[in-house]
């Protein structure tokens, strides 16, 4: 049912500092809101988990992209939309460019934020397979201090994350030495914009000849959370390309993710399509290493 | 007027509407789509879907497109809006609407307010755009009558002329 707006409390606290000091007050009172993309969604479909809620939208310090010698550290309230036009993400992160341009359609993505999608938690969000593969770190922030921890491990289970009840993403840091790998991004579903992926991947390597020096594949819609395959990545590295390791990795990525069946997709064909994304991605770094 | 405590956890709230400074007394958590048709009488936003699918609601804010079933009106605070109602003002959008005349890019009609926001988003950023970004551009706009095909040369065929008239 419809939620009736009388019976909810919005505040906007107009600063970072004091959007933390309020969670502080009473954590895990307040539902943090930017751009609504989600939680308005839940609040029109009456499934709120909370009726008070905080908007950081717009909050200066959430929205600053810094370019730093190392790393790029996103504020966790920019948009999709800043994330498309960044040029720096652009040339050196472009799955995550990618995810932002199939993420909903013009309109989510300009309100949808990068720190929303990651609290969100969903397994088919489609840009959380690139913060994966890029080893994204995240900075959190509360009034006892900022923490910094790799996004890897952030989701402890489905809808759930490390996310202490008085904490906000501050920043999502990307390292900036994936120059020279080989990219690869792919999302299936039934179209583009406004749907959500059956599978969707991202996936980076480099290869010297035949062999892979290194390998990244996440992928996600396969597990109940936005997944690394770890162990196909552990098998690749270090052996040559070829149609057996090929068919090997297939297996393997299939035996690492736990798919289901629901209203998008069956787990038999989220288990194909991911086997034949592995493939695919290994045959572009092939190609590359020829090349 | 009677203070009730209804009122009482209202908020005012002000903004531009199309030019015009407004101040409402809402609920922060009022949707900005119900506070435009409900209390200003701006009824070019539709609702569709009522979550943010379908596009019907588009208007700009701060000069970007968004779907105002999901803007909380708390923040509109501030904001200058632009409506279906109020674009009317400038040549390219003139043009944009005589090319959705002429090329039949309104059937039923509900779609078309959040429609033309949208191309006319998409034209402000990329005045020339080629036939894929234009079906970028409007993918979050859902239409059940023309098939697109029409909506797509309306605004080809407005970015066309403003690409004329501009050289």
């Amino acid at each position: 049912m419809r939620s009736d707006p009388k019976d909810y409390e919005l505040v906007a606290p107009g600063s970072l500092q004091a959007a933390v000091g309020l969670l502080a007050r009473s954590p895990g009172e307040w539902l943090p809101i930017a751009g609504g993309t989600d939680v308005m969604v839940q609040y029109a479909a009456g499934k709120l988990p909370s009726r008070k809620l905080v908007s950081i939208w717009n909050l200066a310090e959430l929205r600053s992209i810094e370019v730093l010698a190392n790393e790029i550290r996103l504020g966790a309230g920019c948009t999709y939309t800043n994330i498309r036009e960044h040029g720096v993400i652009g040339r050196e992160f472009p799955m995550l460019s990618s995810a932002a341009r199939w993420t909903g359609g013009i309109a989510n993505q300009n309100r949808g934020t990068l720190g929303g999608n990651i609290v969100n938690a969903s397994p088919a969000a489609d840009s959380l397979p690139a913060l994966l593969a890029y080893d994204a770190e995240l900075i959190l922030i509360s009034v006892r201090g900022e923490r910094r921890l790799p996004y890897a491990g952030f989701h402890a289970g489905y809808k759930k994350t490390k996310l202490a009840p008085d904490e906000l993403i501050r920043a999502v840091c990307l390292p900036r030495r994936f120059s020279g790998y080989v990219c690869h991004a792919r999302k299936v579903g039934s179209r583009n914009a406004q749907a959500i992926s059956k599978v969707c991947m991202a996936a980076l390597g480099r290869v010297a000849g035949q062999t892979v020096e290194d390998v990244h594949i996440a992928v996600g819609s396969v597990a109940p959370v936005p997944l690394r395959l770890s162990e196909t990545e552990l098998m690749l590295r270090g052996k040559v390309i070829n149609e057996s390791l090929v068919s090997a990795a297939k297996k393997m990525a299939v035996a690492e993710i736990r798919p289901i069946d629901d209203i998008r997709s069956t787990a038999k064909y989220r288990a194909a399509v991911t086997g034949n994304l592995v493939a695919e991605f290994l045959n572009l770094l092939s190609a590359d290493g020829k090349a | 007027m009677s203070s009730s405590g209804e009122d009482r956890s209202k908020s005012e709230i002000s903004f531009t509407v199309n030019g015009e400074q407004k101040t409402v007394l809402a609920f922060p958590m009022e949707r900005l789509l119900d506070v435009l048709r409900l209390q200003l009488g701006l009824t070019g936003a539709k609702e569709g879907c009522g979550e943010g699918e379908c596009g019907s609601c588009s208007l700009l804010m701060d000069g970007t497109l968004v779907n105002s079933c999901l803007v909380p009106a708390l923040q509109a605070q501030g904001a200058s809006i632009v409506t279906i109602e109020g674009l009317d003002a400038s040549a390219g959008s003139q043009r944009l609407q005589e090319a959705f005349l002429e090329c039949g890019g309104a059937q039923c009609g509900i779609c078309t307010p959040g429609m033309i926001l949208a191309a006319s988003h998409l034209l402000n950023k990329n005045p020339r755009p080629t036939l894929e970004e234009i079906k970028e551009g409007l993918s979050g706009n859902l239409c059940r009558c023309t098939g697109y095909l029409q909506i797509f040369e309306a605004i080809a065929t407005a970015a066309g002329r403003e690409t004329a008239a501009s050289s």
